[in-house]
């Protein structure tokens, strides 16, 4: 993480302990991950210790310690979509990727995350391909959308 | 800004929204809520603007919120100048031109696809849009802006009396303002259902330099959204619902806790503080009455526990998210030990209502206990799908059959309340929806998730589901919470496997009591609620799995297997060209073998056979 970035998001907030979670918003919307350089640092700034960061940022689902693939696949499993047949559609993602939900393809291309409900409940399942949502899926249609994805 | 101001303001806003409702070019609005966007609303409106473009015709797009019937996205509104508003459902991008070219060169009402319109008058063959068979039984309070106004436009807001009731809030001591909200009848609408005046009532008369109010917009439920759509569709009503709430108080600073995966609702509220900040509806002595408020954002970062209001504040401190003991009750010793009233964006948003049309109004509509509407997200199996507003006390049947038009197959059981609810069979279709009818089921109301189940969805998958979901969500203080619903899983597992005893429903039950007696908050006492109710409800299923190794529902993936059905196979090789492991073989035109050593049970085969094979429905799955 370069000091100057650090010095913006440093403007950015006032430094008080209730600040912790928007600034590992702030530091994962730039880098996509929370870098260990980028927490040593908000822990210095922060006076909070580095474990306790930890502590936070690994309670909520929304953070990650690693760099994620190119593209992001996420399968709903709220409970519409699991009634209507989610599960099937995060086989589908797992064997075309060969990855499971969390893991990222090793040429880095893309990751898999399985989500719990996107709010689209009536259009289930639900599939979303970077920030694109597709309703209404189904095993093929899935398989076309991930055919010509793979495709460009 | 004073209330001369405020006057001035709402005059210039009626006379935009007339204009806007009296359009002199065409107006055509687009249902872009986030169900709009999942049902390709972005690419309608490219097709939009190419139609327009490529004939040079000039017209406006709004993007408005979710109107309610999901199933009907996305929808596009046509309105013609001089002519009503007119609905068309499932406006895909190639439909636009069709659709578009009847209004603009043949300057008629096109037909396929058609809602209804808008407009007071009679249409020949075209139907009120509001007397849609979904939208007819509804009673639309706190919804009534959604997909009407342009909610990115504080004018449309202001204009259908917007700001009007904190304007008279203001004007009230305090205390008649509380008896307002007492003589309403509101309760909690995120679920737990505590008369809201009350809650309200502690924090005032705690002593304190500082309270705060909080908005609690961590609709965490899995099959839930009505908090977004009305975030999406009417920000104001939110804002305004938080200032009557904050002036009642005496609260000076509020929160909004909202889901970052609602990036949409994220950014109208955005703009909707910022609209109101403007016209000095936010910040110091508002409407010169000395009232100071102003609200801040927090983007939850993905923890369902963080919906309980002790977990939630911890989270807002910057902390984990874990629930502590009550009391002290948030309403005395709340965030940072100040007094904390924590609020539904539904129970915030219903305010300005009982303030604009009075207390007795609201408590017309309900039951003697649960007064008012609730919105609920029907989904599921359901025919028609979507967003819906109810007054308390109509009957699942109503909601199930007459406004979600039944099912397909036949009804099995609907889920209220997510994962802390249960799950009630077709015993409880005549229950009148309130509050204690749902509590003596053994569900609870929630914040408004119906799932609609029927014959071919297992009842023990279900269960299973949703304490998979509890599981993983539980934040690990309790240990009863922590490890006995690891426990449950596990059993519901084993007995999906086709590997149950008998013993195990009752180890079931004594877990389930466990767990409910020995958790400190909500989400470990209610998170035996779908495994208890189905037990209840559907034992026999249970029983079915463990005695007899059978799926009834052919869900359970252990217990089912795939069929082809010879008589009904045309050979049209369909099947064979998707099955990802060769399990299917056979020569065209001759009738197919399935294999099941190789089978992996991926469905590819069954969904090509019933939508797009020759024959249809040759593939069965089955226990």
């Amino acid at each position: 993480m370069t000091d100057d970035v650090f010095v913006q998001i440093r403007r950015e907030f006032k430094g008080e302990r209730a600040d912790l979670i928007p600034v590992l918003q702030k530091i994962q919307s730039i880098y996509d991950y929370l870098p260990r350089e980028a927490i040593a640092k908000t822990a210095r700034w922060l006076k909070i210790s580095e474990n306790e960061i930890f502590g936070v940022a690994t309670f909520y689902t929304q953070f990650r310690f690693m760099p994620r693939g190119r593209h992001h696949v996420k399968v709903c499993l709220g409970t519409a979509c699991h009634v209507k047949s989610g599960e099937q559609m995060l086989e589908v993602a797992k064997r075309r990727f060969e990855i499971e939900p969390g893991e990222t393809t090793k040429d880095g291309e893309y990751d898999l995350e399985r989500v719990v409900c996107l709010g689209c409940c009536a259009l289930a399942p639900v599939v979303t391909l970077d920030d694109k949502i597709y309703g209404q899926m189904s095993v093929l249609k899935l398989q076309g959308i991930l055919d010509e994805q793979q495709k460009t | 800004m004073n209330n001369k101001k405020l006057e001035a303001r709402h005059r210039q806003a009626v006379k935009n929204w007339l204009e806007y409702t009296n359009n002199e070019r065409p107006l055509i609005y687009v249902g872009a809520g986030s169900c709009g966007l999942a049902a390709g609303a972005a690419e309608t409106i490219d097709a939009i603007e190419a139609f327009l473009k490529t004939r040079s015709l000039e017209a406006d797009i709004v993007r408005v919120g979710c109107i309610g019937p999901c199933y009907l996205e996305p929808l596009v509104d046509v309105k013609m100048p001089g002519k009503p508003r007119i609905s068309y459902s499932n406006v895909s991008a190639d439909g636009v031109d069709r659709l578009l070219e009847v209004f603009f060169e043949k300057n008629e009402i096109h037909k396929p696809h058609l809602v209804g319109h808008f407009g007071p008058e009679e249409i020949d063959g075209v139907p009120r849009f509001f007397e849609h068979p979904m939208l007819a039984p509804q009673v639309r309070i706190v919804l009534r802006n959604c997909g009407i106004i342009d909610p990115e436009n504080i004018d449309h807001y202001l204009a259908r009396d917007g700001y009007r009731a904190i304007e008279k809030a203001l004007r009230m001591p305090w205390k008649e303002a509380l008896e307002t909200v007492k003589n309403s009848g509101l309760r909690g609408r995120g679920g737990a259902g505590f008369p809201t005046w009350r809650k309200w009532l502690f924090a005032r008369e705690t002593e304190s330099d500082q309270r705060y109010l909080v908005c609690n917009a961590d609709e965490g439920d899995p099959g839930a959204f009505m908090n977004r759509s009305l975030i999406e569709g009417d920000p104001h009503a939110l804002l305004e619902g938080m200032l009557i709430a904050a002036s009642v108080i005496g609260a000076s600073k509020g929160y909004i806790y909202i889901r970052a995966e609602y990036p949409l609702a994220i950014e109208r509220l955005r703009n909707a503080i910022a609209a109101i900040s403007d016209l000095e509806l936010l910040g110091e002595d508002i409407l010169g009455s000395g009232f100071s408020f102003d609200i801040t954002i927090k983007e939850g970062a993905g923890a369902f526990v963080c919906g309980e209001e002790t977990a939630l504040m911890a989270s807002i401190e910057g902390k984990r998210g874990m629930p502590r003991t009550r009391p002290p009750f948030p309403a005395i010793s709340g965030l940072w030990g100040k007094p904390t009233i924590i609020n539904n964006v539904e129970t915030l948003s219903t305010l300005p209502n009982i303030f604009r049309n009075g207390a007795e109004w609201y408590a017309g509509y309900g039951t003697e206990t649960s007064k008012g509407t609730k919105t609920f997200s029907l989904v599921g199996k359901v025919r028609r799908t979507g967003l819906i507003e109810v007054p308390l006390g109509t009957t699942l049947r109503s909601v199930i059959f007459d406004i979600g038009g039944g099912l397909v197959k036949e009804f099995k059981a609907v889920q209220t309340g997510g994962p802390s609810g249960g799950c009630l069979g077709k015993e409880f279709l005549d229950t009148p929806i309130d509050y204690e009818n749902l509590a003596a089921a053994g569900s609870i109301m929630g914040s408004g998730g119906l799932i609609v189940i029927d014959r071919d969805t297992c009842i023990v998958d279900t269960a299973k589901y949703f304490l998979s979901f509890t599981q993983s969500e539980s934040c690990g203080k309790c240990v009863p919470c922590r490890v006995g619903t690891r426990h449950l899983v596990d059993i519901l597992k084993k007995i999906c496997m086709g590997k149950g005893e008998m013993s195990d429903i009752d180890k079931l039950e004594k877990l389930c009591a466990a767990i409910k007696g020995g958790s400190l908050c909500g989400l470990g006492q209610t998170a035996p609620n779908p495994v208890l109710t189905s037990l209840k409800y559907f034992r026999e299923e249970f029983l079915e799995h463990i005695v007899n190794k059978r799926c009834p529902a052919a869900v359970c993936r252990d217990l089912i297997v795939y069929r082809i059905i010879k008589e009904k196979c045309t050979g049209c090789q369909r099947c064979v060209q998707v099955c990802p492991t060769g399990a299917i073989t056979g020569p065209r035109s001759e009738a197919h073998n399935l294999d099941e050593s190789k089978c992996i049970k991926c469905r590819s085969c069954y969904e090509i056979c019933r939508f797009d094979a020759i024959a249809g429905d040759a593939i069965i799955i089955e226990s």
